[in-house]
C-alpha cells in the first residue's frame, strides 16, 4: 500500500475531527450518553493499544513484564508522562541485562 | 499578533514540547522499523499531531491494512478531539475569526487542549499560536531524531526504546482508573476484549486496526450505558 497516501488519510481525517468542532458547529453536545461515550475513549483505547501488544515489544516477554510493573506502579503514583515512559524503558533495558 | 500573547504560550509549550521529543524519540524508532523512511516518518508526525492515532495507523500500514480500515480506526481514536474542539470553541475569545479556528484546530492535542484549558483567561489566537508552536517542532523534531537513529543504536537499546509511548499510555489511563472507578471498569472490559481478540483462534482474522476500534466502540458504550458521566467531566482528559 502506498505509505504517502496512507500518511495523507490519517492526517486528513484527524484533521476534520479537530477542525469541523471548532468551525462549523461549535455548540455544546447536550446528550449525556454521547459524552458519556467520549468521555471514555482515549482511556478503552490507549488500552486497547497496549495490551497485549507490549508483551511482544521487546526482546522477551520476561523484560516487557518488567517494563509494565515499572510503568503502572509509578502511574499509579500519579508520575508525568515522561518519567513513566523513562521508567518503563529502563526497567526493560536493565532487565535484559541479566536474560 | 500579540507579542505578549504569544511569548505566554511558547513559555507555557515548551514543557510540552520536552516531553513530546522523548515520546516521539520512540515513535520515529518504530517507523523507520515499519519501513517508513527518515521524511515520511516525520511527515506524519508533523501532520498529524497525536501519537494515539499514528501508533495505531503505524501497525495497520505494518501489516498492509486497506485503507478504509486505517481511515475508520483514526476516526474512532481521534474522535475525543472533536469534543477537545467543541470544548475548546467555547473559551475563545470573540476575537478570533473563522480562518483562525483553522488554524489552531490542526495542533489540539491532549496536552495543548490540557493547557489551553487551564489558562486563566479567554483564548486568543495568538497565545494558541504561541502554545502550539514549540510541541509541533518537538513532536515533528523527535521523530525524525528516532527514525535517523533508531538503525544506528544497539537492539538492546531499541527494545527498552519500545516501550516508551506504551509507558505514555499507561500514564495516562491509570491515574484516571484511580480516580474512577467507572473508568477502571471500562478499561478492565477493553483490556479483556483486547486480549480475547488476540489470543482466541477463532479472531485470529481480526487486524491490529479492527480489534483497537472493536474495543474502544465496545467498551466506552457499555461504560457509556452503565455508568453515564454527569456534570463537567467532558473534557475528555
Amino acid at each position: 500500500m502506498n505509505i504517502w497516501l496512507c500518511i495523507a488519510v490519517m492526517a486528513l481525517v484527524t484533521y476534520l475531527i479537530r477542525a469541523v468542532p471548532l468551525t462549523v458547529f461549535h455548540r455544546k453536545i447536550e446528550n449525556r450518553y454521547v459524552k458519556s461515550f467520549l468521555y471514555y475513549v482515549p482511556y478503552t483505547c490507549l488500552t486497547a493499544m497496549t495490551f497485549p501488544a507490549i508483551l511482544y515489544a521487546t526482546e522477551s516477554m520476561v523484560s516487557a513484564f518488567a517494563g509494565v510493573a515499572a510503568a503502572v506502579l509509578l502511574a499509579f503514583w500519579n508520575k508525568s508522562l515522561v518519567t513513566v515512559a523513562a521508567a518503563a524503558c529502563l526497567a526493560v533495558f536493565v532487565t535484559e541485562l541479566f536474560l | 499578533m500579540k507579542k505578549q500573547e504569544i511569548q505566554q504560550g511558547f513559555r507555557d509549550g515548551a514543557p510540552i514540547a520536552l516531553g513530546y521529543f522523548s515520546v516521539s524519540f520512540s515513535f520515529g524508532i518504530m517507523a523507520a522499523g515499519g519501513g517508513l523512511s527518515v521524511f515520511q516518518a516525520a511527515l506524519t508526525s508533523l501532520t498529524n499531531m497525536t501519537s494515539a492515532g499514528q501508533f495505531a495507523g503505524l501497525q495497520i500500514m505494518a501489516a498492509g491494512g486497506a485503507l478504509l480500515e486505517l481511515a475508520a480506526t483514526q476516526l474512532i481514536i481521534n474522535l475525543r478531539y472533536a469534543l477537545m474542539s467543541l470544548s475548546l470553541s467555547q473559551k475563545l475569545s470573540g476575537e478570533v475569526t473563522m480562518w483562525q479556528r483553522f488554524v489552531i484546530a490542526f495542533a489540539n492535542t491532549d496536552e495543548i487542549f490540557a493547557v489551553a484549558m487551564s489558562h486563566n483567561r479567554e483564548l486568543t489566537f495568538s497565545y494558541l499560536v504561541g502554545l502550539q508552536v514549540l510541541p509541533i517542532l518537538g513532536w515533528t523534531g523527535g521523530t525524525a531524531c528516532g527514525a535517523a537513529a533508531g538503525s544506528l543504536l544497539p537492539a538492546s537499546v531499541n527494545s527498552a526504546l519500545n516501550v516508551a509511548l506504551y509507558g505514555m499510555f499507561i500514564a495516562v489511563v491509570i491515574p484516571a482508573a484511580k480516580k474512577a472507578r467507572p473508568v477502571l471498569a471500562a478499561v478492565i472490559l477493553s483490556a479483556l476484549l483486547s486480549g480475547l481478540l488476540y489470543y482466541l483462534p477463532v479472531c485470529s482474522g481480526i487486524s491490529a486496526g479492527t480489534s483497537i476500534i472493536l474495543c474502544t466502540l465496545a467498551a466506552s458504550g457499555v461504560g457509556a450505558v452503565l455508568f453515564p458521566v454527569t456534570g463537567e467531566k467532558d473534557k475528555g482528559e
